[in-house]
């Protein structure tokens, strides 16, 4: 069996903070990580990859500093990975990133299960995992926490708005996977080891996936973003109490009720 | 018609068009929501607003969306289409889009609408922007999507000027519902799409719905009393529940708290959780990191409890109280009690040694 985990590098949410003049988020020097949804879907296919004999293989297509998470799965335990990394694809949207990843899996081939994170925390658009599926013409189950292999079909427990589901579908077929479904493990010393000996990141152009150059790209995506607008947040009343407990609540519920926010 | 989209002549391309989904009988909230938005898109553009009802015997729920403010619905019966399936609804959704061609399709983004719509986007070719808090019409007649772009600090303006239709997610509560006038007339049309049995190709094995635990989802409440890493300890969240239970509110929680594991990613406000906009939010023990606030900020009053003045949350506030919330949610409690067991309305919260 083989299992293809999409992953992507995103700078790490929790380092990010506001630039308090210009009121935008501060990218210089915020460390990397592995899309942490990412992270679960890797933690999903280690996982089968214990019970089951599988080849883990990891994709992502971005600029070579995507090597570091790249070498990270591997030292999680990912037997390789395969780095789509071209100039051309710079400024893809979903439509372009989806069918690139698409055609890198082809080239990969014999693949059971593709797993991919629910959504990224950059983008946040959850449109790729679908995307591969629609241009692979897979099965899909999205929002997943739990992965069995049954019989040679996926099974796979979905979380909705309204409860859990459990699906079923024939190989292969992806998954996308919940944010926080489960801890990804840390890099063992062995995965570590086979990381220094090297050969485990292959780095693939366009050219040689045989990805079309008129289909990928900014020029090329349907969508571009045509400006940003920092949001200033409307002014509140702010009327903020403190000192004694006591007095700081009896005066806030004496506003409340007088607001009427809140009935006495 | 060819899968790509790239068009010399756009104006082939018209009508809004909404993607309904259903839910025990009615429609999802978020249906109803976008069919009020797509009402005045609808009308800027001087284009139909149609809705979009794959499903087996829906005709009345075809017929009862159309009070919220359609102009015609197109519904899909088959008994392929009884539950949501990623493919044969991919598959109906592209169809009747090549069919008919509309300038705009909206889905909420719920976990089905997002399904659906990367698969489609990519089986179109088309541009799909998701999570929209906001649209326009510009100066050449495109849509202009806005969505929050990284941590909801800033907001991006996305088009999609070449490729039809142009197609967006809205989240649940992002748009107010049209009150429904079951007065209202409009069209209702069969359309048909051959599907396959191999177009069944994933099996509902399970379904276990969410027990109502605790009542009210945060989403539903009027009141959203809301827990953050200031709680410490996953127990407190008990302070939370009982606050919540006097004021007839739901309880919430940062992306911290559920990342600690304390409480279930369901309860999550934010960027990675959900949207809500409470008449009041009660902000207790979070600090008001940039993808708290996507999922708050349109909430009528925020209330915040912080022991940190400097706490940036306090910075949207309407109200605050600077102080140690093991003092203070107990304090609030207890004079809640005190006016609950013998306040007048209007008078002044009783102090809890009073009774």
């Amino acid at each position: 069996m083989r299992i293809i985990v999409c992953i992507k590098q995103v700078p790490k949410a929790q380092e990010l903070q506001v630039d308090p003049v210009t009121q935008t988020l501060k990218r210089v020097g915020v460390p990397s990580e592995i899309n942490p949804p990412d992270a679960n879907a890797l933690e999903i296919a280690l996982t089968l990859k214990d019970r089951h004999a599988a080849e883990v293989v990891v994709l992502s297509m971005g600029p070579t500093s995507f090597d570091e998470s790249l070498e990270r799965a591997v030292a999680m335990g990912a037997d390789r990975s395969v780095l789509l990394t071209d100039r051309i694809l710079g400024g893809s949207d979903t439509v372009p990133t989806a069918y690139a990843l698409s055609e890198t899996i082809q080239k990969i081939g014999g693949y059971d299960l593709i797993l991919t994170g629910e959504e990224t925390t950059d983008a946040s658009t959850g449109h790729v995992g679908p995307g591969i599926a629609g241009h692979l013409d897979l099965p899909q189950i999205t929002y997943v926490s739990e992965v069995r292999i049954v019989d040679n079909t996926v099974r796979a427990r979905r979380t909705a708005e309204d409860g859990t589901e459990w699906w079923q579908t024939n190989m292969p077929s992806l998954c996308t996977v919940n944010f926080g479904c489960n801890k990804p493990r840390s890099p063992t010393l062995t995965g570590k080891i086979r990381v220094k000996r090297g050969g485990v990141i292959v780095h693939w152009s366009c050219a040689d996936v045989g990805i079309d150059p008129k289909k990928v790209g900014l020029l090329n995506s349907p969508t571009i973003v045509a400006k940003v607008d920092t949001i200033r947040l409307p002014p509140r009343a702010g009327r903020i109490f403190s000192g004694d407990a006591k007095e700081s609540v009896r005066a806030l519920l004496d506003a409340l009720i007088r607001d009427r926010v809140v009935a006495p | 018609m060819t899968d790509g989209h790239v068009l010399e002549d756009k104006s082939h391309f018209r009508g809004v068009w909404v993607f309904l989904e259903g839910r025990s009988g009615g429609l999802r909230d978020v249906s109803t929501q976008l069919i009020g938005e797509g009402r005045r898109l609808a009308d800027l553009r001087g284009t139909p607003l149609t809705g979009i009802l794959p499903g087996h015997g829906v005709d009345a729920l075809a017929e009862r969306a159309i009070g919220f403010g359609l102009d015609r619905v197109i519904v899909v019966d088959d008994p392929m289409l009884e539950i949501y399936r990623s493919r044969p609804y991919a598959q109906v959704m592209a169809q009747l889009v090549r069919r008919q061609k509309p300038e705009i399709v909206l889905f909420g983004a719920s976990k089905n609408g997002r399904d659906l719509g990367g698969r489609l986007h990519a089986i179109l070719e088309t541009g799909l922007a998701a999570d929209c808090v906001k649209f326009d019409i510009d100066a050449d007649g495109n849509l202009d999507m806005i969505r929050p772009s990284f941590g909801g600090k800033s907001l991006a303006h996305i088009l999609c000027k070449k490729h039809r239709p142009q197609m967006a997610s809205v989240r649940r509560n992002v748009f107010v519902a049209p009150p429904h006038n079951p007065d209202r007339r409009g069209e209702i049309v069969h359309e048909r799409v051959e599907l396959s049995p191999q177009d069944l190709d994933a099996k509902l094995l399970e379904f276990d719905e969410f027990t109502k635990e605790g009542g009210l989802r945060p989403e539903e409440a009027d009141i959203v009393v809301s827990g953050g890493y200031g709680l410490g300890d996953p127990k407190n969240f008990q302070l939370l529940q009982d606050l919540a239970d006097r004021l007839g509110g739901a309880i919430a929680a940062s992306r911290k708290a559920v990342d600690s594991g304390w409480v279930p990613k369901t309860l999550q406000v934010g960027q990675t959780g959900m949207t809500v906009r409470p008449k009041l939010y009660i902000a207790v023990g979070i600090s008001g990191a940039v993808q708290h606030l996507a999922g708050m900020q349109e909430s009528d009053k925020i209330l915040v409890i912080n022991i940190d003045p400097k706490a940036p949350l306090f910075e949207i506030a309407d109200y605050g109280i600077v102080g140690d919330l093991f003092e203070v949610l107990p304090e609030m409690i207890r004079q809640l009690d005190a006016l609950k067991g013998g306040g007048v309305a209007g008078q002044p919260a009783l102090p809890a040694e009073a009774r």
